[in-house]
This record gives C-alpha cells, structure tokens and sequence, in this order.
C-alpha cells in the first residue's frame, strides 16, 4: 500500500544561523527510515513519466522500489547503470524542473523526492557497501581522449570505459572535476564526494591527465597524431560575463567564477592553504541563478555582515534551483528584487564604493514566457557596498575554437553538435557547456552520455 | 609532480633563482613570451610566471623567479631533484617578432628574465637587437653573459652605478633613440619594455612622442590562466581584456596604466601578511 502522505518527508538541514557561519554540507539527507517512508510514496507508474524528464534516464520507479524493500544496494546498482554520478545529481539536479516535475503524486501535493532517493542510495553505498574493486572491462584497443573533466567529461569518459575503450581524460586544472569543484561549493557538493566518484572512474581504469590545457599544451590535431581515434571536447563554458556598465574594473569586483574558484578549489577559506581572499563585509551579489546563489552564500560564509542579490526579475523569474533559493534566504541572504545595476561606484583609491540600482516593472512575456524587466526612468538608488559579484552566466573557452581547425561555432561562441554530440569535424564530438553555454550539470551529463554512445558507433563504423 | 631538475641562484644577492622543471608537455610548446603557472603543493596558490627558457629535447621548461611574496620565497627554499606539486601551460599569447629589423628590448630587474628569451629569439632570427638590463645594484644584477651574447649592443645600468652605467632605463632608452636620429640611422621599429608596472608607465612615456610602437609583457593577479576567473582584466585601448588569455604582451600606448596599478595591489595587505608566517624550521615545507 502506497504512503499516501501529501508532502515529502523532509530533508534534515543544518540549522541556518549554523551554517550560514561554516562550509559543511547544508542537507544532510534522509535516515533509512526515511528513505523507505518516502520510497513508498511512488506509485510505480508503468509508463513511468519520471524517467523521461531525466536528462540520463534513470530507472527512477525501479530504484525506488527497491528503496521501499530497503534492498539500498539493488537500488544503487540500478541507478549506477545509467548515471555515472548518483551522489552528485542527488544533489545537484534541478529536480523540480526535470524527473519530479513529471511525477503524478506532484499533480495533488509534492511530488515523490526523487533526488533526495536518489542522494541516499549513492551515500548508502558510499558508507557501506563492502569495499569491492569496480569491474574493468577489457581493453578493446581503442584510444579515446576526452577534452575536460567535469560532468560532461566524466561521463563520457565512464560510458566508453565501460565499452571497453582505452579513454584518457586531459583536465587544465590541478585538480579533476571541473564545474564539481571550482564551482559548486563544498557546503552544496561535498569535494569528498566527487573525489570518491573520480576515483571510481579511476579505478575502472579511466586515465586522467592533470594540467594539460587542450588547445596550449597540445592541440586536438596533436591527439590525433598521438594516435587517439576520436576526441571528445567538454570543455565547459569557462568564460566570465561581465555587465559592461561604468565601475566593472574597481578593486572589489569579481566574477562569481574568480570568487567561487578561489574558495572552493583554492580553499582560501581554509588557514592552512595560502589563496587569499579580502575580507569583505557587505557583498551585492549580481544575477540570480545557482551560480548566484552559490557566491552569495559563499560571501556569507566568509565572514561578510550584509549579501544581497540584485536581479532585474521577480520573485516568480529566478532562475536558480528553487532549493537553493529558500537555503540562501534562510541564511539571510537580502533579496532586492526588480533591481537592475547601471554602474558600480567606488572611491579615490580605486575600491567599490557601492552599487547603483534602477527599480525594474515586469513588462509582457518574452519569446520564453519570462516577463521582461522594465526600467522606472528616475528611480536609480545607491546600495552600499564593498564588494560586488558579477554572476550572470559564462560563455564557452575559446581556447579551443582558436587552435582547432575543421570545427565550426554558434553565434555565441559555442562548438556546432548535433544532438549525439558530432561536430563538423570527423572524430570529434562535443557536449555540454562547451556547446550549449552555461546550463546544468545533469544536461552536461546527458551530453557526455550521448557523445560516448556516438563515438562508439563511428569506432564500429570505421572498421 | 614534476621535478626539479636544476637550481640556480643567478645573482649574489640570491633574490632571483633559475628552475629548470621537467614538464615535457609544455616544453613541446613554450614560446618567448608566454607564461606557465606553478603550485608547490596541495596547500599552495597558483602563480604564474614567465617562461624564460625551454628545451624540447629534455622536455624541460626554464623559470626564473624572484623572491616576493610567501610562494616564491617557498620556492626558493626547493633543491635540484626535489619535486613541485603542479605546473601548466604553456599559457598567453607568444611574443610576435615577425617583420622587425631593428628593437629595443628593455628589462627592469627579474623583467630581464623574461627579456632574455625574447631578445634570444630575434636575435637568432637576424633582427638587430639593443639590450637595456636595468638593476637597482650590484649584487642583484642577472644573465651578465647571456644577455651579451643575444644583442647587438647591451647596456647594463644600476640606480645606484654600482655596477654598468648610473641611471634609470628610461635615461638610456631616451638616448639610445635620439642617436638614432642624431646619428641618421634606423629608428627602433619597436621597442619591448618588461620590469616593474611603473618603469613600463615611463618607459611608454618615453616612446609616446616618438611614435614608436611598444609592447609591454604584463603579469597581473590571476587564478587559473585560461580566461576563466577574470582577476587579470586590465584596460587596453579603453576595452577590458584579460591578460592570460589576450596577453600577456600589450601596446603600452594603449594601457590604463592608473588601473594596472591599484589592481596589482589589491590583495598587497594579505601578501604581506601571509610572508610574515614562513614556517622558519622548515622555510615552509609543509609535507616532510
């Protein structure tokens, strides 16, 4: 008999006031218990509607189902099937906007949570599935190099390995993970995390090259020559936007990847690593998506008395994960709404001074349904600030797109890919923010999944 | 990890050393003028520094570094045969020396560093070099040798004439080019200035009035080198561009240099700081 509970079962969190002061994980995920109480609210839909809002199709009424059983391994085996990453799309994933949004108990009530399942399965197994060395599937022979490690990359990477092809991963930072690492903080993504998932790729005999920037330290037409058959580029969208309005170049202006970058993969929140970074008391965050969201709690967390988020939209248009909102609201994050920026002020020293905002009305809806902002002539004001975050989204590395020849790119700068990932080039393939701009890890993750399937056929093709 | 492979100090004040760093993906690529980024270890930050030599054979790229803040005072402590936790690159825009008769290339203290490989290639390309090396003194004059033997002519100077000529660069660089004029020869046709933000400021000075194109090599702060942090902006031509990307060799006609300035200092007090609290038994060894 189905749990006919009309809410989830709520996530346990640490306590705001708490956290807003520390960087460990903010949702501490569900009991067993739990977990099973809240399995049991899945009806088991044969046409299961879930999965096909799920970017990498997991087997989500299957894995439930054994959740209910309290069979949690059965349950992470199917998961693991298809999403190479469960631990991290747990915790992650727009869920609201994909899987649960499809769920039939979210038409009366809150539909089934599907990511914080999905979260427990990946932990449990995690803390206590005996400690087994992964299967390695035999070397088919074939090279494969993969641009990037962050979720298109990996995922890319643990699909051929399971394929039985040789892959190397080639990662410009010191450290692998991408997007996983420098970006999405430790309190949201535990790194421990992503390394125990990395070193599972590892283990499957997935070779990752640390510091080697394809495109500087050897370019795509050298992979070839180094005898890799097919290349796979998930180079992410690395670049910064900025706002291009007067005062972008004063001492305390940041992107959100400088900030986030510098904390979460530098540490510099940490004494006993050497990164540094001012110590900043009240922070106007610019933007409204994850990314946002993320560097304003990272401010908090550093120490900064006041955060505030400007956003030209509404409460109703945000962006981000709708989580990730009500966590940075709790911590005390400043909302001001329907406020966009027009130029940053800063004193004779050269230091951000403050902000200054223009009130916004929303006009009629955009060609996405969004209604667009509309400026109230005469209603600029001055926040106050010492620092300002720029968080309005990246653009694709062009790295690449200057050293590689035979590929072609979108008007934005993006690499040219049909939906399996094949570019204009032959044997390349492409996938996730490197050709999409800035979206999601799990759409990054789809992206990987895709390309791997395609270099597969074109290996067979050619023989 | 990469290794160590040779250590040496380069003048006798010890405050600029030379590491020869086995990283064969980077010396497959290196070019004069672009820059590599080095970590110590797990706990240390990323800073970047220019290539001053490589060698393709050995798959070794060369660095020379002088000592400012705590990294770099921690990488001086690091023997030959030791290793460093990561280095990459290599990274920026090489230095273009295509279609060039005649330059000036100007270094300001460790700037003659980065100089050297630089003046190195034109020279070896037939283009007719003049050398500017300037110190504040003797004892931390560099590359006397090898300096001499990549240009035409070579002047080296001290702020205080405790060795070479007495005098700025920008002195020397001012006379060098109305010899040209007094003497009817050749002008520079570019004039390449790498040392201290504020000698580049004066050595662009210098060459405004005369019209002669000059490119200066700029190391702002930056986290990751590829474009991705923004930290390096700097205002050229009245655009903001990122160095590590677009850089690092810009017109010094066209640099904001008021903001170069106020930028470069901005984590000065956390620099400063974090030198105070050099491990003094270890120099800062942190893993054994």
């Amino acid at each position: 008999m189905a749990n006919m509970k009309m809410q989830k079962n709520p996530m346990p969190e640490q306590d705001p006031v708490l956290r807003a002061g520390n960087f460990d994980e903010v949702a501490l995920g569900y009991s067993a218990e739990a977990a099973m109480d809240e399995a049991k609210r899945c009806l088991s839909c044969k046409n299961m509607p879930c999965r096909s809002g799920c970017p990498v199709s997991v087997r989500i009424p299957e894995f439930i189902a054994k959740v209910a059983e309290g069979d949690f391994e059965a349950a992470y085996q199917i998961v693991t099937s298809t999403n190479s990453l469960p631990a991290v799309c747990g915790r992650v994933c727009p869920q609201e906007k994909q899987c649960e949004s499809k769920c039939v108990r979210g038409i009366k009530g809150e539909s089934v949570g599907i990511g914080r399942l999905e979260r427990f399965v990946a932990d449990w197994h995690m803390a206590n599935a005996e400690k087994k060395d992964p299967v390695v599937p035999a070397s088919n022979g074939h090279r494969i190099a993969v641009v990037g490690s962050g979720p298109a990359g990996l995922t890319c990477a643990g699909d051929l390995r399971k394929l039985g092809y040789d892959v190397t991963v080639f990662e410009a930072f010191h450290k692998s993970g991408g997007v996983l690492v420098y970006g999405i903080p430790q309190f949201r993504l535990p790194k421990e995390i992503v390394a125990a998932e990395i070193e599972n790729l590892q283990a499957m005999g997935v070779k990752i090259v640390n510091n080697a920037i394809v495109g500087k330290s050897e370019t795509v037409d050298e992979l070839f020559e180094d005898g890799f058959e097919a290349v796979f580029i998930g180079s992410g969208a690395g670049l910064p936007q900025f706002l291009h309005i007067p005062g972008e170049n004063l001492l305390g202006v940041y992107s959100a990847n400088e900030l986030l970058t510098r904390v979460n993969l530098m540490k510099a929140y940490r004494d006993d690593y050497d990164t540094p970074i001012k110590h900043f008391h009240r922070v106007a965050v610019v933007g409204a998506g994850n990314v946002a969201m993320d560097a304003a709690r990272v401010a908090k967390r550093l120490g900064a008395e006041h955060v505030f988020i400007a956003y030209r939209r509404g409460r109703d248009e945000l962006p981000a994960r709708k989580e990730e909102v009500e966590h940075a609201e709790a911590e005390g994050i400043e909302f001001q709404l329907l406020n966009n920026p027009t130029r940053i002020l800063g004193g004779e020293d050269g230091h951000v001074t403050g902000i200054e905002l223009q009130r916004q009305e929303l006009g009629e809806p955009d060609a996405k349904g969004r209604r667009s902002p509309v400026p109230v002539p005469g209603s600029e004001w001055v926040l106050e600030v010492d620092t300002v975050v720029i968080a309005i989204g990246t653009s694709p590395n062009p790295l690449i797109r200057n050293t590689t020849h035979g590929l072609t790119f979108t008007r934005k700068g993006g690499i040219e890919a049909d939906e399996g990932g094949k570019t204009a080039r032959e044997g390349v393939f492409a996938g996730g923010d490197a050709v999409t701009g800035s979206a999601t890890v799990i759409l990054a993750m789809g992206a990987g999944k895709a390309g791997a399937k395609s270099i597969d056929e074109y290996i067979k093709s050619k023989k | 990890m990469y290794k160590v492979a040779t250590k040496r100090f380069l003048n006798d004040a010890k405050t600029i050393c030379l590491f020869e760093i086995e990283a064969p993906l980077i010396a497959r690529h290196a070019q004069a003028g672009q820059f590599v980024i080095f970590r110590l270890d797990e706990q240390g930050e990323r800073v970047p520094v220019s290539v001053a030599g490589y060698d393709r054979e050995k798959g070794t790229v060369t660095v020379m570094v002088q000592a400012a803040g705590r990294t770099t005072r921690m990488l001086h402590t690091v023997e030959e045969g030791d290793y460093i936790s990561d280095i990459v690159g290599p990274l920026g825009k090489a230095t273009e020396t295509d279609d060039l008769q005649k330059v000036c290339v100007v270094g300001g203290g460790v700037g003659c560093a980065i100089a050297y490989p630089i003046a190195k290639e034109m020279h070896e390309k037939g283009i007719e070099v003049t050398f500017i090396a300037g110190f504040r003194s003797a004892d931390i004059v560099i590359l006397k040798e090898e300096l001499k033997a990549v240009s035409d002519k070579l002047i080296m100077c001290t702020d205080d004439g405790t060795y070479g000529e007495k005098g700025f660069t920008t002195v020397f660089l001012k006379n060098e080019i109305e010899a040209n004029i007094a003497e009817g020869k050749p002008q520079f046709d570019r004039v390449i200035a790498i040392g201290p933000d504020i000698m580049m400021k004066f050595l662009a000075d210098v060459t405004r009035p005369y019209g002669i194109k000059t490119i200066i090599s700029l190391d702002p702060i930056m986290v990751d080198g590829t474009g991705m942090c923004g930290g390096c902006r700097v205002i050229v031509g009245g655009e903001t561009k990122f160095a590590c990307v677009d850089g690092p060799d810009f017109d010094a006609h066209q640099v904001d240099f008021d903001s170069l300035l106020k930028r470069a200092a901005f984590y000065k007090d956390e620099q400063d700081e974090a030198a105070k609290h050099i491990c003094k038994i270890t120099g800062g060894k942190r893993n054994g």
